[in-house]
């Protein structure tokens, strides 16, 4: 079979690209500066996580293996704030090789009673007002099911004091003003050239063309969540945090 | 005499015929839709004024025709002769019959893995005596029996495996068919190509990457000009009495890597006037010289006779991805104006010759740099719409910025040819509006307000009417004088296609693209 220029240009790219050869000291180098720059924003300058997933584990649930990893720096994830990279095929290994090597820096520790976490999570914290767990709960804030796979402790604990700190997408705050006087504050699940959806603070859907508006306060970096520094004692927080780091999904 | 009229009516369908001659009077059949942009003079505005503001709220769909494909569809439709053409992504065709939205046949053509920037999408046909021209998107163009649908003669503009694809719509000119290429994120070097519309052969080629000896090549460091880019991925304009044809080409490759490309980098981001017998240069001007910032011109150049500070003019009206509105002579491409009509931060200021002061703060650094617009562009591809009756040009707005890093750019072929990361904006909600610009001044008269960067095209008509659509499926009509909305539908899908105008059986329709559908509308 012949094969063309330009084609066996590719696959000879692609063939030195996966054929790894273990990366090497400039390689790793190159990949954590590319990681300081373009991932460390989301991910922590050590893969501790933060808005994005905790990377200091051996294995990556959307990236099981360098490959899938690589797809996924490539690409981005659909459907998560993930976005994909225009990396060289080089550039895109040397990031999966700094990002393997942070697999091996050892788990965050944490110390707490994941049991008391969970009363107070029900009970004196009211996080299922908002929050889900499983299904059960309200959809003002993010679904919580499996928070402890894609958030690191110190992510979950600076979320819980410091609420504003980083807000995901997807949960803008907003306050409307109707025609007939009422205010409603809430967060935004749609909006279009001449219609606003949200759902208020009790969980309850609203929809409004704008002509029946008379203001829309939209409210970016703002989380209607309350930092809860002075609900819960040191210990409290640390059992909390314990809780949510547990919950890894339900499937 | 009834069954006589009956006959020629039928006998006019079964022949239906474009030829050069009915393209040239679009103006005076605005019953039909004949090229991309309505005419060769691209203003897609329409004399038909059937539907008015006073008679707007009895808009009605009279039907509508799903695309059985997941990809977005760009198309922009022509309509004559009882039919209206469309392309389907990625490159397929379909006849519909105008009464009921029915296929009366579909060209379909299996595409191999190419690499695109931007979706598998086709923007339209062409259509000049008794054929359909569609580019590809593995780089053919191919001439179908306008009755049938099946392929006269299928030939190949470029090598799609280099990256080179098609997604617009080719513009036919007496007995030729004009037809650009992308792939310039890629690292291809740009062309537009004509070819005899009877035996598709090419009868010119010009280079819009300079080669060595030819004028331009000099603005390339080195062999940067091998992969530079310059595509030509959008429908230009063609002014019959000068002969020439007018076309935007995109951004220099590497986009964002300068220093591998030191120099203008010409005719990148130009508007190019050639001559359409011969493919040679009679002018060109450049919007961005040595652009960082992947702020292409494939833009509609929108061809104007009028009183222009005093004086009659021919003018070519440009709204620009880099932000600015820009008038030039088109005969002599001299500069005549440019206004800032969206946020942009890429450039200090225009000089009196039309070029850009750059501001070097916003081109791409290892620490990420921050520039307006995002490489979506503060415009892109989207049709503006002229109005003679209002003098106003509707664009739709971007109002968007994004942080580029500096990465490595070798050139791999079918590889992305970038240099750069992006990284959105946080905190800030990136917004769009259907600008009013006053079509002699670029000062905006007046705008409608988008919750979301819009891709949808503007038609407006002289029933008063500037019709458009945004990003979360809403179709609507505005006042063309001062912007009032008057009319509006959600159609459930993005408009990423620009809307056309046409009778069918006496009645005006507009037509548009949303989601996967193709939307026929007229009064109840």
């Amino acid at each position: 079979m012949r094969i063309t220029l330009p084609i066996a240009a590719m696959l000879f790219g692609v063939c030195v690209a996966s054929a790894q050869a273990p990366a090497t000291p400039e390689d790793l180098a190159a990949g954590e500066r590319l990681y300081s720059t373009q991932c460390s924003y989301c991910h922590g300058p050590r893969g501790e996580g933060g808005r994005g997933a905790t990377l200091t584990r051996p294995r990556l649930s959307h990236a099981p293996d360098a490959q899938s990893l690589f797809e996924v720096i490539e690409h981005g994830i659909p459907g998560t704030e993930m976005p994909g990279h225009w990396f060289t095929p080089r550039e895109i290994w040397q990031v999966v090789a700094f990002v393997e090597s942070l697999g091996r820096v050892a788990p965050q520790k944490i110390a707490g009673d994941p049991t008391r976490g969970a009363t107070l999570y029900a009970g004196k914290g009211g996080c299922s007002h908002c929050h889900t767990v499983n299904g059960h709960g309200g959809a003002v804030g993010a679904d919580l099911t499996d928070i402890g796979a894609r958030r690191s402790p110190s992510y979950l604990r600076e979320s819980l004091i410091e609420p504003e700190a980083a807000v995901p997408d997807g949960f803008l705050q907003l306050e409307l003003l109707t025609r007939d006087g009422r205010r409603i504050k809430g967060v935004r699940l749609n909006e279009d050239t001449f219609s606003i959806q949200i759902r208020d603070l009790a969980g309850n859907f609203h929809s409004f063309f704008r002509r029946e508006l008379v203001e829309i306060n939209k409210q970016p970096g703002k989380s209607p969540m309350p930092s809860y520094q002075n609900t819960f004692t040191a210990s409290e927080l640390d059992d909390l945090v314990f809780y949510l780091d547990s919950l890894r999904g339900n499937r | 005499m009834k069954w006589a009229t009956l006959y020629l009516l039928f006998a006019l369908r079964l022949s239906a015929q474009v030829p050069y001659e009915r393209i040239l009077q679009s103006a005076a059949q605005p019953e039909n839709w004949l090229t991309y942009s309505g005419a060769y003079h691209s203003q897609r505005y329409s004399t038909l004024d059937q539907i008015t503001r006073a008679n707007i709220n009895h808009l009605k769909v009279a039907w509508m025709y799903q695309i059985k494909a997941l990809h977005k569809v760009e198309t922009s439709p022509l309509v004559f002769d009882g039919v209206m053409y469309i392309s389907e992504p990625p490159s397929d065709v379909t006849a519909l019959d105008l009464r009921t939205g029915r296929p009366i046949w579909t060209y379909r053509r299996p595409i191999p893995q190419v690499p695109v920037c931007c979706g598998q999408v086709n923007r339209g046909v062409a259509a000049l005596d008794d054929q359909l021209f569609i580019g590809t998107l593995d780089s053919h163009l191919v001439a179908l029996d306008m009755k049938t649908g099946r392929v006269r003669w299928d030939v190949e503009v470029a090598d799609y495996k280099t990256a080179n694809s098609i997604t617009l719509a080719p513009l036919a000119i007496k007995d030729k068919v004009i037809i650009g290429i992308a792939g310039a994120e890629y690292g291809i070097r740009g062309f537009l190509d004509a070819y005899d519309a009877k035996t598709g052969k090419r009868a010119w080629r010009f280079w819009t990457v300079p080669g060595p000896g030819e004028s331009g090549n000099e603005t390339w460091s080195g062999d940067s000009w091998q992969h530079g880019g310059a595509p030509t991925w959008l429908t230009g304009s063609y002014d019959p009495e000068a002969n020439l044809l007018y076309w935007g080409t995109g951004n220099p490759g590497p986009n964002y890597r300068g220093n591998l490309r030191k120099g203008d980098n010409l005719y990148s981001d130009c508007l190019l006037a050639l001559d359409a017998d011969t493919g040679k240069l009679k002018w060109h001007f450049q919007f961005t010289p040595h652009d960082v910032n992947d702020i292409d011109a494939n833009e509609i150049p929108v061809l104007v006779d009028i009183q222009f500070r005093g004086k009659p003019r021919k003018l070519v009206l440009f709204g620009n991805r880099n932000g600015f509105y820009y008038i030039l002579d088109r005969l002599t491409g001299e500069f005549l104006l440019a206004k800032q009509f969206a946020t942009q931060t890429w450039a200090k200021s225009i000089d009196e010759h039309g070029r850009p002061i750059p501001n070097p703060a916003t081109a791409p650094s290892p620490e990420g740099a921050t520039v307006y617009p995002d490489d979506d562009g503060a415009t892109n591809w989207f049709s503006p719409s002229y109005n003679p009756q209002t003098g106003l040009f509707y664009q739709n707005c971007r109002e968007k910025g994004a942080t580029y890093f500096l990465t490595e750019a070798p050139y791999i072929p079918g590889r992305q040819f970038l240099g750069a990361s992006r990284r959105s904006l946080a905190g800030v909600e990136p917004w769009g509006a259907l600008r009013a610009l006053d079509a002699l001044t670029g000062e905006k008269r007046w705008e409608f307000p988008l919750p979301t960067p819009p891709w949808s095209g503007i038609l407006s008509t002289a029933g008063g009417l500037v019709f458009s659509g945004d990003m979360e499926g809403n179709f609507f009509a505005l006042d063309a004088a001062d912007g009032k909305l008057l009319w509006r539908l959600q159609t459930g899908g993005a408009v990423w296609a620009a809307p056309i105008t046409y009778v069918s059986e006496g009645k005006q329709f507009v037509a548009i693209a949303a989601g996967s559908a193709i939307v026929a509308l007229a009064l109840d």
